[in-house]
């Protein structure tokens, strides 16, 4: 770890941050208007039929699974075209030739992807205040679970970029693996109202313990216990950190 | 004068087993400009991506200014700006934006001052604005020197500057090159149009197939390897040499108006007087004479041929 030169972190953060404001429009009235959609399907057409959970109403329950499922798909795309595009134009070169670090890389393209990411949490936050009444009983512990799930994702999201040899391979995981698994991880709905054997399989998904944990920040209870949703995001950042670390020393898919 | 790169035994492998470098030594000296001659794939862009970081050497040592190109990988690629073969450029960013980025990722504070000096010199300052993608190609390739020298580089890497641009802004390219090495950075170029190499360098070497063949002042190169061509113009045409000219390496041209002689201009013999006696001798008749001194091109030519008969 060698972090020295700020100026190069400081000038690739703000290159990714202008990369974002040029899509602004979309980027920031897509989450408003899918946020607004899945309440007024989930929360104001089905979810009038629906129960409480847990003793909190629907509209309300949905709503962390909702910032949850955008954060990690927003983190996952920012991050991996943030590294992707460079290696796919070839102006990664400047970035290989440059007296800059594998952490200073890593924190100027995850720092500025999670910033994405955050403000799209941030946002649908409160657009589903404009439909539902939401008490939030851990704010500073809501804050601090949305800056892990940021950065842990935005990690995966950069593996992934560098991984990736082709606009498609950047996809499949968020589009194939992430989108189900969030779906079928208690996003919507508690793994309490499972019945056997799909509860405890469903327990097989980490997302279940990420989604349970931030419902935690929100309600005070998740389907997990949120010392479980701790260890799940710390060995989520562990194994991301560890892997990018190869990456970077054995050269992987960067260096000739 | 002081070395500013030191490269020695350097040597890659590829994954796929390919040689590309088999033990380079070479010494480049402050404010040079040194051109690297060699047919497509001698080695030449593998050579500079292992310099500028971004290829990992098999083995060998490089050292930029002092700096170990591993262990000190800062301080080398801090001395260094590189301008590679292909145009790659964010092409919805602005120039002045690039060009400031570029600076900034090399770990200098920002001065505007400066950048502008760089922009007016490369003849970028009205086009600042510009977004990248609305540039010819010759634009381009001006904002990728402007980036390489954004972070006052004391060597400036230009790896085949010239391929495929046309001859005009090929000559603007030379100019521009002669100006830089006015301020005093060291230039390594990449090429294999010989016209470069002998237009603008001052010491050549030629690659090929991963070996350093030669690494020579130019001039003293032309004059070393250098042959002269001495074309004979007959009055009338012959139909074939005649056998009494065979101590001579002559060839017959133009439908047998014109002789060539390609001798050494070095030799204390030359061959060319005892050569016109023979043909005056024969009653060969010649209106016209010229000599012609080989260009790096015929030596260039010549050298990679050896190789590939030895």
């Amino acid at each position: 770890m060698s972090i020295q030169n700020l100026r190069a972190i400081a000038a690739i953060y703000k290159f990714e941050l202008h990369r974002f404001r040029r899509t602004l429009l979309t980027g920031l009235l897509v989450p408003v208007i899918t946020t607004s959609l899945y309440f007024v399907v989930f929360g104001g057409a089905i979810g009038s039929r629906m129960n409480e959970i847990d003793g909190i109403p629907y509209a309300a329950f949905i709503v962390p699974g909702l910032i949850m499922m955008s954060m990690f798909t927003e983190s996952i795309f920012n991050a991996s075209f943030g590294i992707y595009m460079p290696k796919f134009t070839g102006t990664i070169y400047e970035l290989l030739s440059a007296p800059v670090s594998a952490a200073e890389t890593i924190i100027a393209y995850v720092g500025a992807a999670a910033t994405k990411s955050l403000i799209v949490g941030g946002i649908i936050f409160l657009t589903a205040h404009l439909f539902v009444d939401i008490q939030v009983m851990h704010p500073l512990a809501m804050v601090a679970f949305m800056i892990l799930i940021a950065v842990s994702f935005c990690l995966f999201g950069f593996i992934l970029g560098i991984w990736a040899q082709s606009f498609e391979q950047l996809q499949v995981i968020p589009l194939l693996l992430i989108m189900p698994m969030t779906f079928l991880g208690g996003a919507f709905y508690s793994v309490h109202m499972l019945a056997e054997p799909w509860r405890t399989i469903t327990l097989f998904n980490p997302i279940v313990y990420l989604i349970s944990g931030f419902r935690w920040t929100f309600f005070g209870k998740g389907d997990v216990g949120i010392e479980f949703s701790l260890i799940f995001v710390a060995g989520m950042l562990a194994l991301c950190l560890g892997i990018i670390g190869w990456m970077f020393r054995s050269g992987y898919r960067l260096k000739k | 004068m002081a070395s500013i790169i030191d490269i020695s035994g350097l040597t890659k492998r590829y994954a796929s087993g390919f040689e590309a470098l088999k033990g380079v030594d070479l010494s480049i000296e402050e404010g040079e400009i040194f051109a690297l001659l060699g047919p497509n794939g001698a080695g030449k862009t593998t050579m500079i991506s292992i310099i500028c970081g971004i290829a990992r050497p098999t083995g060998g040592t490089v050292q930029v200014a002092g700096h170990d190109i591993g262990r000190d990988y800062r301080g080398a690629r801090s001395a260094i700006g590189l301008v590679p073969q292909e145009l790659s450029t964010d092409q919805f960013e602005r120039v002045i934006d690039t060009v400031t980025f570029s600076r900034g990722l090399f770990g200098k504070p920002r001065n505007d001052a400066y950048v502008e000096k760089i922009l007016r010199d490369l003849s970028l300052w009205d086009k600042r604005h510009a977004k990248i993608l609305e540039l010819s190609g010759g634009m381009k390739r001006r904002v990728m020197i402007a980036k390489a020298l954004s972070h006052e580089p004391r060597v400036l890497f230009l790896d085949e500057p010239t391929a495929g641009v046309d001859v005009e802004l090929r000559r603007d390219m030379w100019k521009l090159i002669g100006e830089l090495r006015q301020t005093g950075v060291t230039i390594i170029l990449t090429t294999h149009y010989i016209e470069e190499a002998e237009e603008m360098a001052d010491r050549v070497g030629v690659i090929n197939r991963g070996e350093l063949m030669l690494v020579e002042e130019k001039t003293a190169l032309m004059k070393k390897l250098g042959k002269k061509t001495l074309t004979i113009v007959l009055v009338d045409p012959i139909a074939a040499l005649p056998p009494e000219l065979s101590d001579w390496d002559l060839s017959l041209h133009a439908e047998g108006q014109e002789i060539e002689y390609v001798f050494d201009a070095q030799a204390e013999r030359t061959g060319v007087s005892s050569l016109l006696r023979r043909l005056g001798d024969l009653g060969l008749g010649y209106k016209d004479l010229n000599t012609r001194q080989s260009s790096l091109e015929d030596i260039f030519v010549s050298l990679v041929h050896q190789e590939k008969a030895a």
